[in-house]
């Protein structure tokens, strides 16, 4: 029997497959089809104070092998999550992983000390990269500043462990990365959706309604582990890489870049059973392999 | 809900760029209901990329049938399927047709334009088994877009046909048909699915006849289950317009919920 756990430090995975913010709704809508306790973690949708609207449709547009989407966190806010969708999250046997919004670092602030009152979170995410919330597609992840004091006023009031989840629309992705560790970030996630444009042509606008949206899917995946390579040769944290998983072996070169464990988002669309299929794949692969433990795999890239 | 990874298609045929075909998926078909609808995987690859939703036009036993007009690459390849042939698919998804027991003896209307038919085979089939008697309006541009005629026209239900050019039936739109049998009769219920505008009107003409009626409405999906907030559109609801998921939390809607183009 392999050991497929993920030791992250602050928090101890079963598997290193986490489901992906945005891409699982609030974890609840995947239950009918398999047992949730079989991931390693889930991150829910984004969460806001208050409930959000969202972006005007159609938010979204496929490319070839991708998907761009400008959903634009539409959301049911913390209020109701915690007393409607907690409660069930909670019975679950995995990690229950809050990604934390703000319009402004108070409201990431609000937002993440709310949170922190309730029973029942492994670990917040700290979604500083979504690029379809301010105009032009601009985050607090895309300046090592901003993500510095964004993470440090979280830090200030919650206990939780951090995951600080990073934008791949930066010339740097490495001096964020370093700027979340040095705020006290417990962990990295990378990387959020490529800024991204789809046009009609002949009605000559953009086919997304709020004209700029957010790639994902394979097309991002040797982008994506790029900046994991990048970012896991210069910090001292947990790297968790995400970004066009599609398949084991996806997440399995993920790892070898450096992360310890891996988000899978766009695919739980394509393939609803995405998620345990790669648990399934990791561990058969680990087995043929002759691994004890898969982790020993984490950052072993010959270069 | 069921991911079917393997339903095997047992049939298949066509009429121009109209297609239907026949899968086995019995855990699907046991509990699928009028009006909800199926993700199909249409490659194997990944281009394109997503599901592509689809109404389900019919049930019988574990075999569930599908009706689509080819609109583009999606459709494409799924019109190009054959029998014995694999596909997965995802379902049934989202809350279908409203099948009430006062419709027992009472005539209920379902309206289809060109490939809006989809899911009103299903639902007139069930309606049958309530006791109820559907009466069916199926428009088109041309006779060509009459694909279901045939099909139709055996199972000894009403229909009413009409074509803008004439070609078949009625010439003219199907909600004229509508309206002028409105005059006439009082159904206790209208379904709806077709064009945007085809919907729109019969809103209109129900609204002004205190008609009840639901609308099947479609969109561009990413996950189909109520995850991703892709599929969003504008709804009334208790008092409050906000963007509700067609997925999951229609894709039928009361016609008093729905927010046209041009309102």
């Amino acid at each position: 029997m392999v050991d497929l756990s993920s030791d992250l430090g602050f928090l101890r995975l079963k598997n290193p497959v986490i489901a992906a913010s945005g891409t699982f709704g609030y974890g609840l809508e995947f239950q009918p089809l398999y047992d949730l306790s079989q991931l390693g973690g889930l991150v829910v949708k984004g969460l806001y104070f208050k409930p959000r609207e969202g972006n005007p449709p159609p938010r979204l547009a496929e490319t070839p092998c991708g998907l761009i989407n400008s959903i634009g966190l539409q959301g049911i806010g913390v209020e109701a999550f915690c007393q409607e969708v907690l409660p069930k999250l909670a019975l679950l046997e995995t990690a229950i992983i809050a990604n934390v919004c703000g319009e402004e670092e108070e409201e990431y602030a609000r937002v993440a000390e709310y949170l922190s009152r309730h029973q029942g979170l492994a670990a917040l995410e700290l979604n500083i990269s979504c690029p379809n919330v301010r105009a032009g597609g601009k985050c607090p992840a895309q300046d090592p500043e901003a993500t510095y004091r964004t993470v440090k006023r979280v830090k200030q009031v919650s206990p939780l462990p951090l995951i600080t989840k990073l934008s791949p629309n930066v010339t740097d992705i490495t001096a964020v990365a370093l700027a979340a560790e040095e705020a006290g970030s417990e962990a990295v996630s990378l990387v959020n959706t490529f800024l991204a444009l789809a046009i009609d042509l002949e009605s000559r606008k953009p086919k997304l309604g709020n004209v700029l949206g957010g790639l994902s899917g394979p097309a991002i995946k040797p982008l994506a582990l790029r900046m994991v390579f990048e970012v896991a040769r210069q910090v001292k944290i947990p790297v968790i890489g995400l970004g066009g998983i599609f398949s084991y072996q996806d997440a399995l070169e993920f790892m070898v870049a450096g992360a310890s464990a891996v988000e899978v988002g766009t695919a739980n669309f394509v393939n609803p059973l995405a998620c345990p299929e790669i648990i399934k794949g990791l561990e058969d692969w680990a087995e043929s392999h002759g691994l004890n433990r898969l982790s020993e795999i984490v950052g072993s890239l010959k270069v | 809900m069921f991911q079917d990874k393997k339903a095997r298609i047992t049939e298949t045929q066509s009429w121009g760029s109209y297609f239907l075909l026949r899968i086995s998926a019995p855990q699907i078909a046991r509990e699928a209901r009028p009006g909800q609808f199926l993700m199909i995987r249409v490659s194997s690859g990944f281009n394109p990329l997503l599901r592509r939703p689809l109404s389900i036009h019919n049930c019988a036993g574990p075999e569930i049938e599908i009706f689509f007009q080819v609109t583009g690459e999606g459709t494409r390849l799924l019109s190009q399927k054959i029998a014995g042939e694999k596909v997965d698919i995802l379902g049934p998804c989202g809350h279908g047709f409203s099948l009430k027991p006062e419709f027992k003896g009472q005539e209920i209307f379902c309206v289809g334009g060109g490939r809006g038919l989809a899911p009103l085979y299903f639902v007139a089939r069930e309606l049958q088994t309530v006791g109820a008697t559907p009466v069916i309006f199926y428009g088109g541009q041309t006779l060509s877009d009459l694909a279901l005629k045939n099909r139709l026209e055996a199972t000894g239900w009403e229909i009413n046909f009409s074509t803008d050019d004439g070609s078949y039936g009625f010439r003219g739109l199907i909600t004229q048909l509508v309206e002028e049998q409105l005059k006439k009769r009082k159904p206790a219920f209208l379904f709806g699915c077709g064009p945007e505008a085809m919907m729109a009107r019969l809103a209109e003409i129900c609204q002004l006849s205190s008609l009840p009626a639901e609308f099947s409405l479609e969109s561009i999906m990413g996950c189909g289950l109520g995850a991703c907030w892709g599929c969003v559109r504008k709804i009334k609801k208790g008092g409050e317009i906000k963007y509700l998921r067609i997925c999951q939390d229609g894709p039928v809607f009361p016609a008093e919920e729905i927010l046209w183009s041009g309102d």
